[in-house]
Order: structure tokens, then C-alpha cells, then sequence
């Protein structure tokens, strides 16, 4: 059992909690994530590390409300536990292991949507930890929606607040923050853009056009997360890859996003659901995470 | 009686068991067992022990059952093996102790497997416990994976005295048993959870959750966690697929996804969490064990089901009896047929796969004949979900994160024959890391060898 030792609520759907987990504290990087079980007959779902305490032995991981399964989980307090956590799994992001002289001298931009600062933060906390200053832009639906604004301010050179309503920030999509910024005449060798794959997708669009190379991580509907049962399989440059063993993050350039979108998309939309209702029967009850749930 | 037959195996009817998760075959009673065991003819120079892979006294412990002492006949099982009730009901017996039985050369052979079954069942339904280990040795060894290769290698070292821990990187142990095989081949609560009890009866401790390669490193358990040996049994890895158009549409699953959902995650039950598609018209690719498991997992979630296999069925390569009960349960067998394409509709869903007729033509490297197609016999078959059972190809995740651990050129871990010695020092290896998909009595085989090399290898 993994006991929970402190749980906020971050927004109306957007969940943090603190996790005692002392083998993935201790072995965890930037870039990785967890697979959780709530109780003995839960499902096991996939999440983002947002923050790792090695001495502590403690694993911060944040999920937004999507299905049933996470809507459960949100009620869940300190003291509770989770019946499973186990990871750290998928490969690290791949400047940790990059040659630190070489990487001072690059200048990196990273994108985070919604729900996705959450895994920017601890690559974006790595890089400063480490003496180097990342660019940071963070966008949200509107200001309530926003997360982590003052933990991401304390570790980014510059952070950069966009909101598609305005409320808060600059206005508008991340993509046009970047457009803006790299018109000021910033300039930036590589993007990490998480977030939703609709987001991921344009801002690989947009730097595609400003020749920026883009790393992006995928969080596709996966069982085991260990490579066993390819349901994470997304094509990467015309080849298959499985996103939790090979990824979890990619060459944006070279995802095939309408096709990963496709595989993901048809538990999001209500034709989707309706549509899986009538492929998964009873068996399906909103507990994969993905499709809403009964709510 | 016709001593040239076995005594006949009740079993569930065909039209019963293919809307049930109930087991199939209901094994023998104690006066059926007494009466299979009196056709063996206790050879001396016994064939069948030869044919074992864990080479089980099976002369001697059938000698027990035809007297009715069936605690004395499980003593003798688990001298050599640690899941006996496994290994009886999914070994392929006929390939291996009953492929080399002597009653089989006039007429059929001594029904070996429905008996060891039988003692095993007897003995969990008796409470018998295997024995443990009398003297410590405080040495402690470390087994990567509860499948079968390190549930066994477990069970031996810990029977010699060793402190053995597994780790297992999902929720629950049991690998294959628990995630591949299903409910009516093998009931999960009743027979993998009590002999894996077992095991732990002889002092192993299991931790789940534990990811060797990212929770912790070998090197990190023999420099750190004081382990003085290290034995992997990982099992077979990533699964396969075929590379042809329309494999990413939605409703396209590997088996070992399909099954993972309904036999580890229950998702077969209407109370699970986990969702599983049921499809109404459904292929699965593939003639091994795993494509009749994933085949006939559908069925029974109510589907029209159809095996599609490029050669004959000569060739399938899964154990007759798997195919037998497939049939009589209703499965569609399309053979000498192969997809071409995955047709999809707008929304990305199957509707359809593409398939050509083959034919057989000279042999290849396997020695079997080689399918070619047959040009212009193109047709489309009407289904709206695809199995894609075409094997495994190894996993990555611990000969990447192990300096001196070496691979062949399938990325399948190099280990020596005799006791599964890899290239590193103190770390051995069993099972499909070391061999790429095979059976569970050869996992377990290989995990006996390698306990064997570990407490050589311990004890020098």
C-alpha cells in the first residue's frame, strides 16, 4: 500500500497529491510517469510525475478529472492509500542524459497546456537545479484553470501565462505566444510542448514553420505500462513505437497526430462514447480514464 | 475397460461452456485417478521422466495414486515441481512424459497430466503443503518476475535454504498464469493463487509493483540490496504485429492486451473496472496457444469468432487439445488465408479485413512448408475487431539497463543451456528472456536448471 500524504485540490478537476513511494522517489527522472491502482478491483491508470522527493521518499503526481475512475480517486485524502503506484516507467527525457556543456549552451522553450505543467515542471526544475534557465509558456483555458503558476515561476528564466479567454496573462492560444515571442526576436534550439494531443499537434505545427526542433510526450490508453500488451502504439516517422517503452515522448515532427487522436479521440467525443457504449456493452462503466464516465 | 485407453476426462459440454468462464475439462475423481494409474506399467527405464522438463518421478508418484496414497504422491511431485496443478492442466503432455509413454506405442498413453492434476487438486483441497527448507544458508537471491521460470526457480532455492525475493513488475504475481492464461483453462483464486501460496509457504517473499530496469537496476540490487545472485525470468515481452495497412484503427488488439484486460483485470466480469471490446464478428490472427486463448475468450463474450492462420492445419502450432475444444465450441477456423489490410470506416473503426488465400509450397527454414499467395484471391472478410496474435518480440527493459548482460541477435538474453549462466557474473536466466515465446513447463524447466547453477554457483 502507498499512503497519501497530502491531497489538494489544484482547480475544480485538477488534483495534486503526495505519495510516499520510495523505490520510484529514488529512481525517477524527468520525463517519466506512474501507473496507479486505487483499490483491488481498481483499473490501473496511468499519470504524470510532477515532482519526486528522494530523501523524503515521496512521489507528487496531479490528474484532472476525466472518467469515473479519476473521479473517484479525487476524493481520496491524506492518510488514504493508493493499493498500487508503481514506475518509475518510459525512458527519462532525453537532455538528462545529454552532456551538460552542451546543453548549457542551448536555449530551450517549453510549452505546457492545461493539465501538462504538471510533467513540464520537474523537467523545467531539473534544467535549474542544473544551473540552466528554460523559457517557459503555459497556457489555460481561463485564469481558474491555471496550476503550479508560482512553483513554475520559482524554477523557469521566463514564464510566460497565456489564457484563450484572456482572463489572465497574455491572450490566446500557446501557439500564438510562441509565434510573439520568437517575433521579439527570442530564439530557442529546441520546444518540449505536453499538454493535450490538439495542443501538441499545432505547436508542432507552428514550429515546424520556425525550424524548432519539438520533443512531445503522448499519453495514449495503456494496461500494463511495462511494453506488454501495445494498446500505447502510436506511429512515429511511418514506425510503430509503444509509448511507454519507447516514449513516452517523441519527435513531434515526425508523430502522426490525427492518427493518435483517432485512437483517443473516440473516448472523448459524445458520438465516441455512444459509439464505445455499443462496442464495450456492460463491460464498459467509464472507468478508463478517458471517456467520461456516467457523469 | 480397454487398457489401451485412458480412462475418459469429464468435461464441460461444448454448447454449456461457451457462454461460461467455468472450467473446461473437470479432471478425474479419486476412483477414475486410481483406475488411470493402474494402466501404468511402472516401466524401469521410464521414457516419460525423460520427456519432463522438470524430469518428475512420474513412475513413482503413479505407483502412489494406484494405491490410493495420494499425500505420498504429491511428496514425490514436489520433489521436482512447484505448480504441479499448473503443469497439469496446460503442459503439452502429449509432446513431451505422454509423447514418450510406452502404452502409447499400441494403443493411447498413461493420462499423466489429468493425473498429476488430480493429486495436485487433492492436495490443495487437503491442505498439503510442500516442505520447506530445513537449514538456512543466509544467502539471498533475487528472481525477476513470478511467471513460471521464477516462481519454480524460487520455489527450488528456497527449499535449499536461500532467502529469495521476487519482484514482479505488475499488481499481482502469477506472469503468464495470471495475465495470459484464462479462467476456464486455468482457474485463477482456486489454482495459480494457491500454489503460488505455496511458494510462499517455503519462505519467499513476492514485492509486486517493482519494475526491474526502472525501479531498480540488477546492479542496484546485488551492490545495494545485498543480493548474491540474480535470476531473470522476465517472460517474453513486446508483442508482435503485422505491419500492414490499417493496423492502428481502433478495435485492432494484441493478445496480449485482449487478455491482459479480461484475465488480469477481470474486465471479463461485468463488475470490473477495466473495459473490454466485444465485438459481434471478430478475426484473431494467429494458430499458437495464445490465439485459441485470446479466440475463445471472445466467444464466450459473445462473439462470432474466426481464426485466420497462413498455413494449414497441420501446421497450427498449438496443442491439439486447444484446438479440439476451439472447434467444438464453434470457432471458425480460415486457414491458408492472411490478412493484407485492415479496412476502417470514418471514424477509424474496423470494418473489415482484406484477406488472400496461400498455398504451400516448398519447405522453408522451419522445415515447414512455406505458405505463398495465391494471386488474385483477394477477399474481404466481415469483422469489426481484429486479435493480432503473432508472438512477442523480447523486452527491452533489462538487458538495456544491465552493463554485461549480453543478447543474442533476437535481443533474447544470452544464458548457457546447462544452467541459464548468462555473460554477467551471479546472474542467470530462464523462460522466454532467454528463449522468445515457448510454454510454461519450459520456463519452468529452465527456472529449475538455473536454481540448480545459482546454488553451485552460491556454495563455492
Amino acid at each position: 500500500m502507498y499512503k497519501i500524504l497530502q491531497a489538494k485540490k489544484l482547480t475544480t478537476n485538477i488534483f495534486l497529491m503526495v505519495v510516499r513511494a520510495e523505490r520510484v522517489a529514488k529512481s525517477c527522472q524527468p520525463g517519466q510517469f506512474i501507473i496507479v491502482r486505487m483499490d483491488e478491483d481498481g483499473e490501473r491508470i496511468p499519470l504524470t510525475i510532477c515532482d519526486y522527493d528522494r530523501e523524503q521518499g515521496t512521489v507528487t503526481i496531479v490528474f484532472q478529472t476525466v472518467g469515473a475512475a479519476t473521479q473517484k480517486m479525487s476524493a481520496l485524502q491524506a492518510g488514504d492509500c493508493f493499493h498500487d503506484f508503481v514506475g518509475p516507467l518510459g525512458c527519462p527525457s532525453e537532455f538528462v542524459k545529454e552532456d551538460m556543456e552542451s546543453l548549457k549552451k542551448k536555449k530551450m522553450l517549453f510549452v505546457a497546456g492545461g493539465v501538462g505543467t504538471a510533467p513540464v515542471y520537474p523537467q523545467v526544475k531539473w534544467l535549474h537545479e542544473n544551473g540552466i534557465d528554460a523559457d517557459v509558456i503555459v497556457g489555460a483555458k481561463t485564469k481558474d484553470l491555471l496550476i503550479l503558476e508560482k512553483e513554475m515561476e520559482d524554477v523557469a528564466g521566463n514564464l510566460f501565462i497565456t489564457t484563450d479567454d484572456g482572463s489572465y496573462g497574455r491572450s490566446g492560444m500557446v501557439t500564438q505566444t510562441i509565434k510573439d515571442l520568437v517575433e521579439e526576436g527570442r530564439k530557442y534550439d529546441v520546444c518540449v510542448a505536453i499538454g493535450p494531443m490538439i495542443m501538441m499537434k499545432f505547436v508542432c505545427k507552428m514550429t515546424e514553420e520556425l525550424h524548432i526542433p519539438t520533443i512531445v510526450s503522448l499519453n495514449p490508453i495503456m494496461v500494463d505500462g511495462t511494453g506488454m500488451c501495445g494498446a500505447c502504439r502510436v506511429t512515429v516517422g511511418g514506425e510503430v513505437k509503444f509509448a511507454c517503452v519507447d516514449g513516452p515522448e517523441f519527435d513531434g515532427h515526425k508523430v502522426d497526430f490525427d492518427q493518435a487522436m483517432k485512437r483517443q479521440q473516440i473516448y472523448k467525443t459524445e458520438e465516441g462514447r455512444a459509439f464505445l457504449k455499443a462496442k464495450e456493452g456492460d463491460t464498459h462503466h467509464g472507468g478508463c480514464g478517458n471517456c467520461g464516465g456516467n457523469d | 475397460m480397454d487398457v489401451l485407453k485412458k480412462v475418459p476426462v469429464r468435461e464441460q459440454d461444448a454448447k454449456v461452456r461457451g457462454a461460461n468462464f467455468e472450467e473446461v475439462c473437470l479432471g478425474y475423481n479419486k476412483e477414475e485417478a486410481m483406475e488411470e494409474a493402474a494402466r501404468c506399467i511402472n516401466c524401469k527405464n521410464a521414457q516419460c521422466i525423460k520427456g519432463c522438463p522438470v524430469a518428475i518421478n512420474i513412475p513413482g508418484f503413479i505407483e502412489q495414486v494406484k494405491e490410493g496414497n495420494m499425500e505420498a504422491a504429491y511428496r514425490v511431485i514436489s520433489e521436482s515441481s512447484a505448480l504441479p496443478a499448473v503443469c497439469g492442466r496446460v503442459c503439452p503432455q502429449e509432446s513431451q512424459c505422454e509423447g514418450k509413454c510406452i502404452r502409447g506405442i499400441k494403443g493411447e498413453p498413461v493420462s499423466i497430466g489429468k493425473l498429476e492434476r488430480f493429486v495436485a487438486d487433492w492436495a490443495r483441497e487437503n491442505e498439503i503443503k510442500p516442505e520447506g527448507a530445513r537449514e538456512k544458508k543466509n544467502k539471498k537471491v533475487a528472481v525477476i518476475g513470478s511467471g513460471p521460470a521464477g516462481l519454480t526457480c524460487a520455489g527450488d532455492l528456497a527449499r535449499m535454504g536461500y532467502d529469495v525475493t521476487i519482484f514482479e513488475a505488475l499488481h499481482e504475481a502469477g506472469g503468464v498464469l495470471v495475465y495470459g492464461i484464462p479462467e476456464f483453462r486455468l482457474p485463477k483464486e482456486d489454482v495459480v493463487l494457491k500454489e503460488i501460496e505455496n511458494v510462499k509457504s517455503l519462505g519467499v517473499t513476492i514485492e509486486t509493483n517493482v519494475v526491474v530496469g526502472k525501479s531498480v537496476t540488477i546492479d542496484e540490487l546485488m551492490e545495494e540490496e545485498g543480493f548474491d545472485a540474480v535470476f531473470i525470468g522476465s517472460g517474453a515481452g513486446l508483442p508482435k504485429f503485422m505491419g500492414i495497412p490499417g493496423e492502428q484503427s481502433n478495435g485492432v488488439f494484441s493478445a496480449n492486451e485482449y487478455l491482459t484486460r479480461s484475465n488480469l483485470m477481470k474486465a471479463f466480469r461485468e463488475d470490473s473496472d477495466t473495459p473490454i471490446m466485444k465485438g459481434k464478428e471478430i478475426a484473431v490472427v494467429g494458430g499458437g496457444n495464445v490465439a485459441m486463448d485470446a479466440a475463445r475468450t471472445a466467444l464466450r463474450l459473445g462473439a462470432k469468432v474466426h481464426i485466420v492462420y497462413r498455413r494449414s492445419e497441420e501446421e497450427l502450432p498449438a496443442r491439439v487439445e486447444e484446438v479440439h475444444h476451439a472447434k467444438e465450441e464453434g470457432i471458425i477456423f480460415d486457414l491458408l488465408t492472411n490478412p493484407v489490410e485492415i479496412l476502417a470506416d470514418e471514424n477509424g473503426w474496423v470494418c473489415g479485413m482484406k484477406c488472400i488465400r496461400m498455398e504451400l509450397g516448398e519447405p522453408d527454414a522451419s522445415g515447414r512448408r512455406r505458405p505463398v499467395e495465391v494471386p488474385g484471391s483477394e477477399f474481404v472478410m466481415d469483422v469489426d475487431m481484429v486479435i493480432m496474435s503473432l508472438g512477442t518480440s523480447p523486452n527491452p527493459l533489462i538487458s538495456s539497463t544491465t552493463a554485461g548482460l549480453e543478447t543474442n541477435r533476437w535481443k533474447c538474453i544470452v544464458a548457457d543451456e546447462e544452467h541459464g549462466k548468462t555473460t554477467k557474473e551471479g546472474v542467470y536466466a530462464g523462460g522466454d528472456a532467454v528463449t522468445g515465446a515457448a510454454t510454461v513447463i519450459l520456463a519452468m524447466g529452465a527456472g529449475k536448471a538455473a536454481a540448480q547453477g545459482i546454488d553451485e554457483y552460491l556454495s563455492r
